[in-house]
């Protein structure tokens, strides 16, 4: 008879969270802040159509980074819930505090009970009427759920991005003065990113019932400068 | 009613409808014995395409029996941003149809990531109707309108609908309701090719009033209150609802000609 070897609890604890790290760590970062209409979300990514970030409700988004199929499933399920709440009782009470919760459910559960803990970070970003109301939940691979403020990193480098970030942040700032902030954190010191690599969008509060908003690469570029700088190297 | 998270063989996609059914949230339930002339009825819309897109229009009143229940419904109503929604019939149903039909609209686009052609939409309209036709047949019919933009083909396009989710699409006009007869007459007298957008919404606001003159279900506009149709156009640029400013000079013009007539038909 086979008897399975002992692992300590902390061990395996420990071995899948670094699974999860290291899946996610792969993967390109995303940022969000606080503007003075709202929220901004920016994400490297060079694809046009499998996209990190998107709207959930009216005044709701969601970004994921690190494995696409996982947290797109993840995403299907806020669109859903938001919209069968939404129709069930009113489009006032779908807020982005239930649904951070239940993801934070769900990554904990399959943390702690699948195989396979899920190899995504996401965000559930919601704007307030006032910039006070603004909420940004950020929820971990575990299912640890963090309530933010001003700004949120993730995905890989998380730390080091965060860093910059916060030095030049402002919640004061235009959308104009912010985005260029944000990429360069993303950037970082040793690299310029172009609109091309970047996908961008907006909760604004000034943009009627659907706060949601992609801005398209050409608003990018006349922000941040330079589509097609230098020809990129097909990988990475 | 929480949504679980679907496993791949098992969802629902885009489907809100379909959604709802899987949460027991059944939204089309047909009921057990008649019920026709229990709720409010919403009466005469229509919708006319000219040069730039399609202008849709709806009287106000809603009635139950001979009384009028409301004298300010809106029974023409953006679905999204380049397609718009008419509906007369049972008011109640009519409504919720109209919230549904907004809302699969809206979800599809957003769990696929881009809006569902208009001629898809179209024919989301049609499977409503048609899952409504059980209540139907106990009286409480719904028979909308659907009109919009086709940025595909960059033109106005627009469909009526029977009560079993037929769908006909129309190339210049249709009306619909207790008072579609009169206002059908209208629109088919004064249309033609290549309408322009002020000369589509006077015809829309003459055709209203003819059905109002001779229909008691439908509504005039109502100076006194200052209640107007709704009038909107879509084009390129999208759904824009017409000032209830510029329908009262267009409703004007049209009282007087009709006192110039000096006739009381």
């Amino acid at each position: 008879m086979n008897m399975p070897f002992y692992v300590a609890p902390e061990q395996m604890m420990k071995d899948r969270a670094d699974y999860a790290r290291k899946g996610i760590a792969r993967g390109r970062a995303l940022v969000a802040v606080q503007y003075v209409d709202g929220i901004l979300l920016v994400a490297e990514n060079t694809s046009n159509t499998l996209r990190k970030i998107s709207e959930i409700y009216d005044r709701i988004a969601f970004a994921g980074v690190g494995k696409y199929n996982e947290f797109d499933q993840l995403r299907r399920f806020g669109v859903r819930n938001a919209d069968v709440k939404g129709y069930a009782y009113s489009r006032d009470d779908v807020e982005a505090r239930g649904l951070a919760n239940d993801y934070a459910q769900i990554l904990g559960q399959t943390f702690t009970h699948e195989v396979k803990p899920l190899e995504v970070e996401i965000l559930v970003a919601e704007v307030g009427v006032a910039q006070a109301d603004d909420q940004l939940f950020h929820i971990l691979y575990d299912g640890t759920l963090v309530d933010e403020k001003g700004t949120s990193v993730l995905g890989g480098d998380a730390d080091a991005i965060a860093g910059r970030l916060t030095s030049t942040w402002s919640a004061d700032d235009a959308l104009a003065a912010a985005l260029p902030k944000a990429v360069a954190a993303l950037a970082g010191p040793e690299r310029t990113l172009s609109a091309d690599d970047l996908e961008v969008a907006v909760l604004s509060r000034s943009n009627g019932r659907r706060c949601f908003q992609r801005l398209d690469h050409a608003v990018v570029a006349s922000i941040v400068g330079g589509t097609n700088v230098p020809p990129k190297s097909p990988a990475d | 009613m929480k949504v679980p998270l679907f496993a791949s063989d098992n969802d629902p996609g885009s489907d809100f409808s379909a959604l709802l059914r899987r949460v027991g949230l059944d939204p089309f339930q047909a009921p057990a014995g008649p019920a026709a002339n229990l709720a409010p009825h919403a009466t005469t819309v229509l919708a006319v395409r000219f040069a730039d897109g399609v202008v849709m229009a709806g009287d106000r009143r809603a009635t139950m029996g001979n009384r009028i229940s409301n004298r300010e419904m809106e029974k023409v109503v953006p679905a999204d941003r380049h397609s718009g929604v008419a509906i007369s019939g049972t008011a109640g149903v009519a409504m919720d149809m109209i919230k549904l039909f907004q809302l699969q609209l809206e979800h599809y686009e957003k769990l696929d990531g881009r809006p569902i052609s208009l001629e898809g939409k179209a024919n989301q309209l049609s499977q409503m109707v048609r899952a409504n036709l059980g209540a139907a047949m106990q009286g409480l019919v719904v028979v909308p309108i659907f009109a919009g933009y086709d940025s595909l083909r960059s033109t106005g396009r627009l469909w009526d609908f029977d009560i079993t989710g037929g769908r006909y699409e129309e190339r210049e006009f249709v009306a619909t309701g207790s008072g579609g007869g009169p206002a059908s007459t209208v629109l088919k007298v004064g249309y033609r090719l290549g309408l322009a957008s002020d000369e589509a919404i006077e015809l829309a606001c003459r055709a209203l009033w003819e059905a109002a003159e001779v229909d008691s279900a439908t509504g005039g506009p109502d100076a006194l209150r200052g209640i107007y149709p709704v009038v909107a156009t879509i084009t390129a640029d999208g759904w824009q609802r017409i000032t209830d400013d510029v329908l009262a000079t267009v409703f004007t013009a049209i009282a007087d000609g009709q006192r110039a007539r000096g006739s009381a038909s």
